[in-house]
């Protein structure tokens, strides 16, 4: 017989993939009680580096061309197409669903990178425009990328539920930290060994495993941190969240399983450029 | 000889136009009535310090039958009303305030100490525009881009500064009427009488009651008006310090807010400028309004080439402002608007000194009542100065040089506020690129400080959520959008 | 004067093509905010008379005879019969060949220290050989003009032969020496952006100058408020410059006292107080006379005037 070889699981930060500065991990177990994985317990130093990475890969994310992040957006769907097995392994195994739901849940994220890919380059023309002023004054609206954004995935449908909240969070040019499913975090992890081959510029997304209750509250108060999507998050802790992040007045919104171009907006900020006409 | 040739002799805008009573109470249901606590407080010209009338004081009783008038006004009445009757109050409203400009103008400038100039060319026109703007707007919402048949709220709490008192009523009362919410509106302590004067114009216009109610009262009344159960949404515009503080009354009730809050924009000139436009602009971005604009340029950010040219000529300029009487068609800068913000100028501009900037200010001759500021620069200004730092609010600018422009880019942008910003080149790619570049909502290309109720304003970062004014600006008061 | 220029071609341009441009609505803005001054009771008083004293009473007609010419002279020289505190004219504005019949009727009537000015070089259109030119302002000189009111090549000007209209600016200077004022007529209206009014301002002023004038009057526009703020800015930053202030004269399209009340406005808040002077300011004009002696009768009486009670020419 052979034995196989097992995959250690570690953390996604700036393109790279260190283990916990704390050197913590913790064990997971599938639905019969099978160990599966250490995935990394991120620390919120691990945070803080993720939210630097994040920082300096803004500039250089958010002035890309809209249709170049939607070929990269694309070129994730291509390669997470290609790995479809080992998400349905990870999910069937962490969340206890079929193959065939496994799958399923597979294909509609894949098919979302997608459709995300799509609206990189829409979103300005839908979404901006000229403005009529009543003065001899050129004058149009353009949403443009807020900056950092933390993205608490939903703790179900591990990998559809943090595509959700991730494609239109880089799509519109924001660069990303985003904290996994704590029961399901796998897919995030592969996820990320997806995004290192995608051409996705180090630094865009950062992805941590470990406890929310220990990493949110450190997200939430960040200064450098510009919105948060919550939905992952229970319910109970908005109020909590919303007042750590209003100390920045972080842009903080939850969905419930939205698939809109308003979910970019939501982290995005309209800006609005006037000049005078005349020769 | 020739320089007592000209000197302009006073003309003061007849005051007769306007009836102030002595006293007024809250407009709540379209009727007047007095205020809970039998507590008044007194409006002041901050020209003269003269008391102008006595305002009454609402408190969390008062606040509860506004928000109970509202709710059984958009319940009954205005969420059901078909959409292009509702259209055709905001047309009336418009048409009213114009009918009525002089009356509010001169108010306005009483009320507040700024120029009747400004009241009159900015404030009052604006105000009555973005009516007729949003008015349109009514009846079309199903095609302002948020899907069909976008919903109101309901109830929105309504909190507006003294700096613009009529136009933010304005900002705020067009669009939530447009979209079919129904308002309470508490105006500003020191600035509370247009408010009530337009109370008069949703008379006149036979609005029907409830729609709009207008509670006056200091920081308390805002705080009870905040935190009503009640309200479904919150528009304010202020201090980035009570915004904050309305973030977190509000946290716990997942109500959305729209807040358009303080600012420190950098008004950039590289060396291709039109100087004399910018000038101008300069001029406009920190001395329109006594400075006491949340989006003004205080920041100049100086090409270091020609510094010296532009200060002497910014100088020359600031010594042509004429300051004084807010009354007077020639006042350029008027009276600051309380005792408490020229205090809170005066210790800004203390710490300048203080911290080795130095100070410049237009030798002009300043009245010995009320409150008044001379127009003043500050050289030699770095980031690390409080004045480069925090917001004035006054008619105060801070100079600060960059030798390249992305250098000019990294000190506008170091800033937690990031409301508007300007840049004057005369080179159209340069002006792209740094429209590109300035986290700011709003950027002004070789002009500064222009408002059209066509064009949505509101910050990045700490200045703020949201927009107001054109259709981005109908999103606050529609669900779900964005 | 500190030198500019070496007088060459390149450096002219150089100088020119260096100036900040002009950005029509901001430019236009600030003429736009001045013109609401509001100039009451005292200060109108004064600035009536002021400007009466700035008004270069004009006739430039086809139609023009020695009797029009001769009753223009005693107008100017005696705005109003009635009254004698009107001051008069700063200047009589009119053709080359009627300059000495001017120049005798002023003097015989007592108005000698009222000047002629001359409208020079194949005005209003200037294109005529630079012969012609000479001759035309020779001529009028000694007819008695002492001050010259010259046109400039706009074709040159806008074909970029801008050394060729700083050598007739020259030249015809040269030619006025002491003897005559020169302004030197820009006609905006032709140059159709403020960036060419800045730089025909500089180019005037660099040629030898002594004023730059808006318009000929037969082109429309003529002298709007923003041409004449660009050009009060050029004379107060090019007195910065070289300590040498230029006169502005705006002509054309000034017809009423508002009219003249807003070109004082921008006067004094443009290049300053110091430019409130007959030798630094003018305006060419003929209907406008009669407006500011209705509004000074106005002021006097404290009821409006008539047409009748001013005399038409």
């Amino acid at each position: 017989m052979r034995l196989d070889v097992m995959k250690t699981y570690k953390l996604y930060i700036g393109g790279a993939f260190p283990r916990s500065e704390s050197g913590r991990s913790y064990e997971l177990k599938d639905k019969k009680g099978n160990f599966v994985a250490n995935p990394a317990l991120a620390s919120r130093k691990d945070l803080r580096d993720a939210v630097v990475a994040a920082r300096s890969a803004f500039n250089g994310w958010s002035h890309a061309t809209a249709f170049n992040r939607g070929q990269i957006l694309y070129r994730i769907a291509e390669m997470l197409e290609g790995r479809s097995l080992q998400f349905i392994e990870e999910i069937s195994a962490l969340e206890g669903v079929s193959q065939t739901s496994a799958k399923k849940q597979v294909q509609e994220a894949i098919d979302l990178w997608v459709w995300y890919a799509g609206w990189c380059d829409k979103i300005s023309t839908s979404a901006g425009g000229t403005n009529p002023i009543a003065g001899p004054y050129y004058n149009f609206t353009i949403p443009e990328p807020l900056g950092v954004v933390g993205v608490i995935a939903e703790e179900k449908e591990s990998l559809l539920g943090l595509t959700r909240g991730l494609a239109p969070v880089i799509a519109g040019g924001n660069t990303a930290v985003l904290i996994a499913s704590e029961s399901a975090p796998l897919p995030a992890i592969t996820l990320a060994e997806v995004l290192a081959t995608s051409d996705l510029p180090g630094g865009v997304v950062n992805i941590l495993t470990g406890k929310r209750s220990e990493l949110v509250p450190w997200l939430a108060g960040h200064m450098e941190v510009d919105g948060i999507d919550i939905s992952g998050v229970a319910k109970t802790l908005d109020g909590e969240i919303k007042r750590a992040g209003s100390e920045n007045l972080k842009r903080i919104h939850r969905f419930n399983k939205d698939v809109s171009p308003n979910r970019m907006l939501s982290f995005m900020e309209y800006k609005t450029v006037w000049h005078p006409i005349g020769i | 000889m020739s320089t007592e040739i000209f000197e302009y002799a006073p003309a003061p805008e007849s005051r007769a136009i306007v009836d102030i009573k002595s006293e007024y109470g809250l407009y709540i249901n379209g009727k007047w009535v007095a205020p809970h606590s039998k507590k008044r407080f007194a409006s002041i010209n901050p020209a003269t310090e003269e008391v102008l009338s006595k305002v009454s004081l609402a408190d969390a009783t008062d606040i509860d039958k506004a928000v109970k008038a509202a709710r059984s006004a958009y319940n009954k009445v205005w969420a059901k009303m078909a959409p292009k009757e509702r259209a055709k109050y905001l047309f009336r409203i418009a048409r009213l305030l114009q009918e009525r400009a002089r009356e509010f103008a001169v108010l306005e400038a009483l009320d507040n100490g700024k120029p009747i100039r400004e009241t009159r060319d900015v404030d009052v026109p604006l105000s009555a525009a973005h009516f007729f703007y949003h008015a349109g707007w009514a009846d079309k919402l199903n095609y302002a881009g948020y899907g069909d048949n976008p919903k109101p709220y309901g109830v929105v709490g309504q909190i507006i500064p003294w700096n613009f008192p009529l136009l933010m009523l304005a900002w705020k009362v067009a669009p939530a009427l447009a979209t079919g919410n129904t308002v309470v509106l508490k105006p500003a302590e020191t600035t509370p009488l247009t408010a009530l004067l337009f109370a008069d114009i949703c008379e006149q216009a036979e609005l029907p009651a409830g729609v709009v109610n207008i509670v006056t009262g200091d920081g308390s009344t805002g705080a009870a008006l905040v935190n009503h159960k009640d309200i479904d949404k919150i528009a304010f515009t202020g201090s980035t310090e009570v915004g904050k503080l309305i973030a977190k009354s509000i946290a716990d009730r997942g109500i959305p807010a729209t807040l358009e809050l303080g600012g420190k924009g950098a008004n950039i000139v590289f060396d291709d400028a039109p100087i004399d436009e910018a000038v101008e602009g300069i001029i406009n971005g920190i001395f329109f309004n006594q400075g006491h604009v949340c989006c003004a340029g205080s920041r100049l950010l100086l090409q270091e080439s020609i510094v010296d040219e532009f200060i002497e000529k910014l100088q020359v300029r600031m010594a042509k402002i004429r300051v004084g009487d807010p009354l007077d068609k020639n006042t350029d800068l008027g009276a600051i608007n309380s005792s408490a913000q020229l205090a809170k100028i005066k210790e800004m501009s203390e710490s300048g000194s203080k911290e080795g900037a130095q100070i410049w200010s237009a030798p002009c001759a300043l009245p010995t009542k009320g409150y008044w500021f001379a127009p003043t620069i500050f050289t030699g200004v770095t980031q690390a100065h409080r004045i480069a730092r925090e917001e004035i609010f006054g008619p105060v600018l801070s100079v600060l040089t960059f030798r390249t422009p992305s250098e000019a880019m990294e000190k506008a942008n170091n800033t937690p506020f990031g409301l508007s910003a300007g840049v004057w080149t005369e080179k159209g790619s340069k002006i792209l690129w740094a429209a590109n570049e300035l986290k700011a909502g709003v950027i002004w290309a070789n002009t500064f400080n222009k408002f059209d109720a066509a064009s949505p304003f509101g910050g990045y970062k700490e200045s703020g959520w949201g927009r107001e004014g054109g259709r981005h600006g109908l999103a606050a008061y529609l669900k779900g959008a964005k | 004067m500190k030198s500019l220029i070496d007088g060459s071609e390149s450096s002219l341009r150089a100088f020119l093509d260096n100036l900040p441009g002009v950005d029509k609505v901001g430019a236009e803005g600030r003429a736009a905010m001045l013109a609401t001054r509001s100039i009451k009771t005292t200060s109108k008083a004064k600035a009536i008379d002021l400007a009466i004293k700035m008004v270069d009473l004009t006739t430039l007609e086809g139609a023009d005879t020695p009797g029009k010419v001769k009753s223009l002279c005693a107008k100017g020289f005696r705005p109003d019969p009635t009254d004698a505190s009107v001051p008069h004219v700063g200047a009589i504005c009119v053709y080359n060949d009627m300059v000495e019949i001017a120049r005798k009727h002023l003097d015989s009537i007592g108005g000698q220290d009222i000047p002629v000015a001359a409208v020079s070089t194949a005005f209003p259109s200037g294109r005529a050989s630079m012969e012609v030119k000479l001759r035309d302002t020779k001529d009028a000189i000694e007819a008695g003009a002492s001050e010259i009111d010259m046109v400039i090549d706009r074709g040159a000007f806008l074909s970029g032969r801008i050394g060729e209209v700083f050598e007739e600016i020259r030249e015809i200077k040269s030619l006025c020496g002491d003897r005559a004022h020169l302004k030197v007529i820009l006609e905006t209206g032709e140059l159709a952006t403020y960036d060419n009014v800045r730089k025909a301002s500089y180019l005037a002023m660099l040629a030898g100058a002594d004023f730059i004038k808006t318009s000929t009057g037969k082109v429309t526009p003529a002298a709007t408020a923003p041409v004449v703020l660009v050009m009060l800015e050029a004379v107060r930053d090019f007195y910065k410059l070289t300590g040498q202030r230029i006169g502005v004269k705006p002509a054309g399209g000034i017809r009423t006292t508002k009219d003249a009340i807003k070109q004082l406005v921008l006067v004094n808040e443009t290049a300053g107080p110091e430019w409130l002077t007959p030798d630094l300011f003018r305006i060419g004009a003929s209907a406008l006379l009669n407006d500011l002696l209705m509004q000074r009768m106005k002021l006097r009486d404290g009821r409006y005037s008539g047409s009748n009670y001013v005399t038409v020419d």
